[in-house]
């Protein structure tokens, strides 16, 4: 472990402070259609707050926290409420993604529009945070020692013989 | 004199992203490893970007949220805004993907200099296109 | 090697310059990028179709969704591509 994984003062510090990442990229996320911020911006902040505490407790105890498996479900499924969105209109009996016929409040297009413009960009939040945290996992060393290349490169098969 | 002042006054911001673009654009050509390469494209795009947006400045204009209660402010233009931000994303999925080839090319060469890997590739070249052959024979 | 790619940076710079002089003054509000009827209903509609306040979110999200649909797809595929190149099989 390196000298900034041991020190108590940072490990206390991210341990107090990722909760609190994590409820402000809610906020940026939630607070997108009144003010600056929406989806993109949020699933970044979160995806930051969860390679944080991987950084510093270690890779292993950060899939602990976000297992493999459960981050392939969530990057599909943030692609599927969005697309799932738009066939929901389509069901109505609009076009592809237009929000104001889809009877949610019975005569105030303008609001289930709003409501609908939330649910979507909940939906890439939850992909570009999946989306983020997966690109950390993948970039980052294995934790043994050894690792094998695979024997299917010709170039290094070629190489030993 | 005045004059001077006044063209350096009303272009001063193409001016300065130019000069941060041909900075990612030195930094694309001119060096050899291959993520100062990656990092002088990102300059680049950063560049554009702010290039980009800042044709979308009114004077006196405020940031396009509508007002409650407030009928005659100009807004400035929320449409580069939307579009920069679609580019952003692209940007950061491409730097990504470039970020896991160059692993891969680490851990095949062995090395991230780009001519020690085009002079291994030159020296393999013959055996790799022979071995080639043989593969192809055989199926 | 490095003098000719600093003259070639530098040529350009030159260029892209003098063809700045075109591009209207910093700050200017009678461009046609402003002015034109696309714009002006973007601006006028957000509250009236979209019910939300921020211009910007109205755009990407109800006027222009279908682009944010390909940029999600986008980034979704930089993750399988990074997956799919780093990823070791589990023995």
């Amino acid at each position: 472990m390196s000298r900034i994984q041991e020190s108590v003062i940072v490990r206390t510090i991210v341990r107090i402070m990722v909760p609190f990442i994590e409820l402000f990229a809610l906020y940026v996320i939630m607070h997108g259609s009144g003010g600056p911020g929406g989806g993109f911006q949020g699933g970044v902040i979160f995806g930051a707050a969860i390679i944080l505490y991987a950084m510093i407790y270690g890779i292993a105890k950060g899939k602990e926290r976000m297992p493999v498996t459960l981050d392939k479900i969530l990057a599909s499924t943030g692609l599927t409420i969005y697309a799932g969105t738009g066939l929901l209109c389509l069901f109505f009996g609009g076009k592809f993604l237009q929000y104001g016929v889809v009877p949610l409040l019975p005569d105030d297009p303008a609001e289930v529009s709003a409501l609908l413009i939330d649910a979507v960009e909940i939906g890439i939040g939850i992909t570009v945070s999946a989306v983020m945290i997966s690109l950390f996992f993948d970039v980052s060393p294995p934790e043994s020692e050894e690792e094998e290349l695979p024997a299917e490169l010709p170039i290094s098969t070629y190489r030993e013989a | 004199m005045t004059g001077i002042i006044d063209i350096v006054h009303a272009e001063y911001n193409y001016w300065i992203y130019t000069a941060l673009m041909m900075i990612g654009f030195y930094a694309m050509i001119a060096k050899k490893n291959l993520i100062k390469k990656i990092i002088g494209a990102n300059i680049f795009q950063t560049a554009i970007f702010l290039f980009y947006i800042s044709l979308a400045d009114i004077t006196g204009g405020t940031a396009p949220i509508i007002w409650e209660g407030h009928e005659d402010v100009i807004y400035t233009n929320p449409v580069p805004h939307c579009l920069i931000l679609t580019a952003i994303v692209v940007s950061v999925s491409t730097t990504a993907v470039a970020l896991a080839l160059i692993i891969r090319i680490y851990r095949e060469y062995g090395s991230i200099e780009e001519d020690v890997i085009l002079a291994a590739r030159k020296s393999l070249q013959p055996e790799f296109s022979e071995y080639a052959r043989q593969k192809g024979g055989e199926e | 090697m490095k003098t000719l790619a600093l003259f070639v940076v530098l040529l350009a710079g030159a260029m892209l310059v003098y063809a700045g002089q075109d591009l209207p003054p910093f700050g200017d509000s009678t461009t046609d990028m402003y002015q034109n009827r696309v714009t002006q209903r973007y601006i006028a509609g957000t509250e009236v179709e979209s019910g939300v306040p921020n211009m910007v979110t109205a755009l990407l999200a109800n006027y222009r969704g279908y682009d944010t649909l390909g940029e999600t797809t986008v980034i979704f595929t930089a993750g399988v591509a990074v997956m799919l190149l780093l990823r070791r099989r589990e023995t």
